[in-house]
């Protein structure tokens, strides 16, 4: 019996080992296909097809990009401009200014996420400690996920010379945490909520039994049943949040975070057209940090509390 | 005999003022011993988890009076009076079988090192002494719902109650779990109120078999079963077992024969 347990358990060790690196391995080959792809398209498939002149438009609609150095920058291009001076003279490189911006955006991102699953989580408890609260609040709870951030962000910002609470004050960036976390508490409150209600009633009769007060059953019961429920809302809690930072910044024009800095890049579209892709790859590198990050803390707690299989 | 639990003139109604109403008991009596084991069996409907369920006090009677040891069902919750098996093993799925056994311990407030001795002596009574450190994933059926009944006695209660724990086990599995029961509680002289579906495992397993009829719910009559404390494998198949099969499922079907019955 002792052997069988062990065997299984190195052998999950395998199977998650190699779990781990297979995504990675194809994340590359996607990347450098995606990346072949763009550059035999300007360097051959656009060229032969005559889009400089005008053979990709289609009945008056033009169907396929120019394959131009304006339109589509080199691949190669791209890669150099990370290297080149923020401006001519410059003694910062680009590569630096963006990394410091894709800082900047990551910490807010992660500010507004862990907002966000403080009022989620805190929002699921109350909502399930009381029926009529869950019933009143989560018809709001859906309309408020129907506000264009958009229209909200510009609305935020008023507040700023309004709000100051102990010294604190109300200033752009808390904006676009707030909008951040505005748009990731609403996943964490659902999977909280309905991680909280799936113990079993014979579960929570067993803990009624025991006369557990309703902490106990909610800490020794609910939570740990809720853990699985909340993995994938901190997915989408944390794609939420990066997306709700990116917009906020650019709509409350919060100028030291990689979103913004894609807006001022492409200003200088015509003189250095491969300079706003370095951005974008700012962001894509900042949406990556932080579905790495839930992903450690799912492998972290999926060690600790063993998943169910049937029995 | 000094009485574990007294059910006297109990009547329980759902939704009462509403369309909804359901008359669950009308007028139900039942009187347990002090280390008995008294089944109660019924169709669907007649009453006998919710007659369960106010001896436990997760429900409370719309009138009459319940005792447990002599308390209030409240104050013998409190107390933690009676452990509870459900049809369903509920372990927690997070927590090792030793844990789980822990569990009501935990809530008591016990020191870890004692909690962890009376698992261990827990794993012991239900023969499973080697798999304290196991997730209920890795064990069977039958095995889950054994820890199941640790985990309710692991506060040496003086009253098990039990709804349908062995509904969801094969036939061998479920003879051999009855068998194990019997000799718990034999060992830990406890008290055991058992809901169930089966006549051979009600005839089986008790003093006094309780029969329930639906709408509403009521005791229809009482079989005292009378078998040999001792019983064996031989036990199911002799001939006193089989007469008082037969007799409970005649008082099942309503039209009880006087022998074994018991008027109140």
């Amino acid at each position: 019996m002792n052997k069988q347990v062990v065997n299984k358990q190195v052998v999950n060790k395998q199977v998650v080992k190699s779990r781990s690196l297979r995504p990675l391995v194809f994340g590359v080959l996607a990347l450098a296909l995606l990346l072949a792809a763009w550059e035999s398209y300007r360097n051959w498939i656009g060229p032969w097809l005559g889009t400089e002149r005008n053979v990709g438009t289609v009945f008056g609609f033009k169907l396929l990009p120019r394959a131009n150095d304006l339109a589509m920058p080199s691949v190669f291009d791209m890669a150099r401009e990370f290297g080149e001076p923020q401006t001519r003279g410059s003694a910062t490189s680009v590569v630096e200014v963006v990394a410091e911006a894709t800082l900047n955006s990551l910490l807010l991102a992660l500010a507004a996420l862990a907002v966000g699953v403080l009022v989620g989580i805190s929002a699921a408890i109350v909502m399930t400690r009381f029926d009529f609260v869950r019933r009143g609040l989560m018809p709001w709870l859906v309309i408020s996920q129907t506000i264009p951030l958009i229209a909200l962000a510009p609305l935020t910002v008023t507040w700023g010379g309004q709000i100051s609470i102990l010294g604190f004050e109300w200033e752009k960036w808390t904006s676009a945490v707030v909008l951040g976390a505005f748009l990731s508490f609403f996943p964490i409150a659902v999977g909280a909520l309905r991680g909280f209600s799936s113990p079993t009633s014979e579960s929570l009769e067993l803990m009624d039994s025991y006369a557990a007060s309703w902490w106990s059953t909610w800490r020794k019961l609910r939570l740990p049943a809720a853990l699985a429920y909340l993995t994938p809302a901190m997915r989408l809690a944390a794609s939420a949040a990066v997306f709700g930072v990116i917009v906020s910044e650019i709509t409350v024009g919060l100028t030291d975070g990689v979103g913004f800095l894609i807006l001022s890049y492409l200003q200088e579209g015509t003189s250095r057209p491969a300079k706003v892709y370095t951005a974008i790859a700012g962001t894509v590198v900042l949406g990556l940090a932080m579905a790495s990050l839930i992903s450690l803390g799912d492998r972290y707690f999926a060690r600790h509390l063993p998943k169910e299989t049937t029995a | 005999m000094t009485l574990a639990v007294e059910v006297i003139d109990v009547h329980k109604v759902f939704n009462a003022g509403h369309s909804q109403r359901v008359e669950a008991l009308a007028a139900v009596d039942v009187m347990v011993g002090e280390g008995e084991f008294v089944s109660l069996i019924g169709p669907s409907g007649c009453g006998k988890s919710t007659l369960l369920r106010l001896v436990a006090d997760l429900l409370e009677p719309t009138a009459g009076r319940i005792a447990v040891n002599g308390k209030t069902p409240r104050q013998a919750r409190l107390d933690q009076d009676y452990g509870m098996a459900f049809q369903q093993a509920g372990l927690f799925d997070w927590r090792t079988v030793a844990k789980n056994i822990e569990l009501p311990l935990e809530l008591k407030g016990w020191d870890k090192a004692k909690r962890r001795d009376r698992a261990l002596e827990m794993l012991e009574l239900v023969k499973l002494p080697d798999r304290a450190d196991a997730m209920p994933w890795q064990l069977s059926g039958g095995q889950q719902q054994r820890i199941a009944i640790a985990r309710a006695l692991a506060s040496h209660p003086s009253l098990l109650l039990m709804d349908e724990p062995f509904g969801a086990l094969d036939e061998m599995t479920r003879e051999h779990m009855q068998a194990e029961l019997l000799r718990i509680c034999a060992a830990t002289k406890t008290t055991v109120i058992f809901v169930t579906h089966s006549i051979p495992e009600a005839v089986y397993l008790s003093d006094r078999v309780v029969v329930m009829s639906a709408g509403p719910g009521r005791i229809t009559s009482i079989v005292s079963v009378g078998l040999d404390r001792s019983r064996d494998e031989g036990t199911r198949e002799a001939k006193q077992f089989y007469d008082k099969i037969t007799e409970v499922r005649e008082a099942l079907r309503g039209n009880p024969v006087g022998a074994g019955r018991d008027d109140r």
